[in-house]
């Protein structure tokens, strides 16, 4: 036989974060480390889907890696839906299929001051990536955020590296986290940084063209609804630079700003 | 148990397949299990140029079942050929080329390159994919038009046996499976998906871009299990099934009325490895079931006096 990177893993943990209201659930599940060989990269995701899910949802939900060491996987998720809400029964002990690590992740580069630019669950992937970056001295999180700080991971994050957020509470503060982003990129482009992104399409929209308006170095991690998360569906595509269709699961999730056309 | 089959001449292993457009071009399920276990593939649908597919959203998924609306994005035949079929264990791995195409004269012109190739074990030609305007379903509800397009792919196909890949969006599914046959295929294929639609009553938007869809899955296993056993009837040339299948005991289900092979759709997105898992099981199953051989069991179904 193969190698199969689909293996069924046990639920060590499961809790929602800060005070949760409806809409603003935010959990953390923590699993069983699916043993990966050669490993794991910050910016990829897995495919998880529980055993004990009937037919009625055919497919796994593809979720980026939040962390992971030698005994663990953990992931974020918000219930948006149908299969969100059915996560949220998983108890400790349960079994689910994990398949990963998928896709491609974020550099690292030596030397650079990197910013990362997270809209909501997009914090997700900063969490693994500030623990694996050798220097985090170099590192800056901006946090743009609809349900308050104690619902995510952030403390965590603000004690290793330079935080700033801000909070959408009302229509008017997307246009000061549009401003902000777009001073932050243009300070990065100026002093050679590179700029990392992970959030919703707006957010990533706006990062997008602050990128190209001030030539920086710019990556972007892609979310979509996926079927199979490996490549063959086809339903996740995004339009790359040529204005072709191309795989968020298996070309992204995480690509350079240069590699992808966002407009619209 | 012995579990090879031949299938128009085609010898596999065993009976499970992969289905078009669930299992890209096999490469990426390497990572999941030993492509080489199963009985064939059948790669994403080729055409002659490529094309960029349909607007997303392309896919919803659905009670036990999921729409989608890709519309055939591919990189056209000439990429797969030189880039994806020789990376394909095809030597010990039946590899079949899905051809679309948007008239007879196209897809004759599309088996004509195919032909020549070694590494493509069989062509399967699909005349009923939902999600184009033209081609694909056009042809698979009008009988003529499936004899003109099995006509002019076996014409062109050399030794390559031919495999029609019906729509059960018609009335009578004998009829089009005769059509095939008429045309000259060596074999069949049924189901493709379901004509389709899901909406979104908060955005009163409907869920796929191209509105309508193909529903597979689960869902649809009834339909596929039903269009199988009257075209294995209607017809003397064997038999693929397919629609649903995620278990070996939902594969010997459509052995069991007919069908000489199977494939594995949707349910290579249930868990990437299904297909590999139901090739493994499926001895088991038929051990179980106390089915003397394969060849034995295949058609056996006992009816009603």
């Amino acid at each position: 036989m193969g190698a199969n990177n689909c293996r069924a893993v046990k639920v060590i943990d499961i809790k929602a974060l800060g005070l949760s209201s409806p809409g603003e659930e935010i959990v953390e599940l923590k699993l069983e480390y699916p043993d990966w060989k050669p490993g794991w990269r910050a910016g990829q995701f897995v495919m998880i889907r529980p055993l004990s899910w009937p037919l009625d949802l055919v497919w796994g939900r593809p979720f980026s890696i939040c962390n992971a060491d030698d005994s663990s996987l953990t992931i974020l998720f918000q219930v948006v839906g149908r299969g969100t809400e059915r996560l949220m029964e998983l108890k400790e002990g349960d079994k689910v299929n994990v398949w990963g690590p998928l896709g491609t992740f974020f550099s690292k580069p030596a030397d650079r001051p990197v910013l990362m630019l997270a809209g909501g669950m997009g914090l997700a992937p900063f969490c693994g990536y500030v623990d694996t970056h050798s220097q985090p001295e170099n590192l800056k999180l901006f946090f743009a955020h609809r349900p308050p700080l104690e619902n995510y991971p952030y403390k965590n994050l603000s004690e290793k590296v330079e935080v700033e957020d801000i909070r959408e509470t009302k229509p008017e503060d997307i246009q000061s986290i549009i401003a902000r982003v777009e001073e932050l990129v243009k300070e990065y482009a100026e002093k050679d940084g590179l700029v990392t992104a992970c959030g919703p399409m707006p957010f990533l929209r706006t990062v997008w063209n602050a990128a190209k308006k001030y030539g920086a170095d710019a990556e972007l991690s892609l979310e979509n609804r996926m079927a199979c998360g490996v490549g063959a569906c086809l339903g996740c595509v995004a339009k790359d630079d040529e204005g072709h269709h191309t795989q968020v699961c298996t070309t992204g999730p995480v690509f350079k700003a240069t590699e992808l056309s966002l407009e619209g | 148990m012995d579990m090879s089959v031949d299938f128009a001449g085609l010898k596999l292993k065993n009976p499970i397949l992969t289905a078009s457009g669930t299992f890209g071009f096999g490469l990426e399920f390497k990572r999941f299990g030993d492509l080489e276990s199963l009985g064939g593939i059948v790669v994403k649908g080729l055409s002659l140029k490529p094309r960029e597919g349909n607007p997303m959203p392309r896919i919803a998924e659905t009670p036990c079942g999921m729409l989608n609306a890709i519309g055939i994005q591919n990189p056209g035949v000439e990429v797969f050929l030189k880039k994806k079929l020789p990376k394909l264990p095809w030597k010990t791995l039946p590899v079949l080329a899905n051809l679309y195409a948007t008239d007879a004269t196209e897809f004759g012109e599309l088996a004509g390159v195919l032909s020549g190739e070694e590494g493509v074990a069989a062509l399967e030609v699909n005349v009923s994919c939902p999600n184009v305007k033209e081609g694909g379903i056009a042809f698979g509800q009008d009988p003529n038009q499936i004899t003109k397009v099995a006509e002019a792919v076996k014409k062109n196909a050399g030794n390559k046996p031919v495999i029609i890949k019906l729509s059960p969006n018609v009335t009578d599914i004998t009829v089009c499976a005769k059509a095939a046959e008429d045309g000259g295929a060596d074999g069949l294929s049924l189901i493709n998906t379901l004509s389709g639609m899901a909406v979104d009553i908060e955005r009163r938007t409907p869920r796929l871009a191209n509105v309508i869809g193909g529903l597979s899955g689960p869902a649809v296993k009834p339909v596929a299990l039903r269009c199988v056993y009257q075209a294995v009837n209607a017809v003397s040339i064997p038999v693929m099934g397919l629609g649903g299948i995620t278990t070996a005991e939902d594969a010997a289900e459509f052995l069991l009325v007919g069908a000489k092979a199977v494939q594995i759709g949707t349910g290579n997105f249930i868990s990437p490895d299904t297909a590999f898992k139901v090739a493994e099981e499926l001895p088991n199953v038929l051990e179980r079931i106390k089915a003397d051989s394969l060849d034995e069991f295949i058609g056996s179904l006992k009816l009603p006096l």
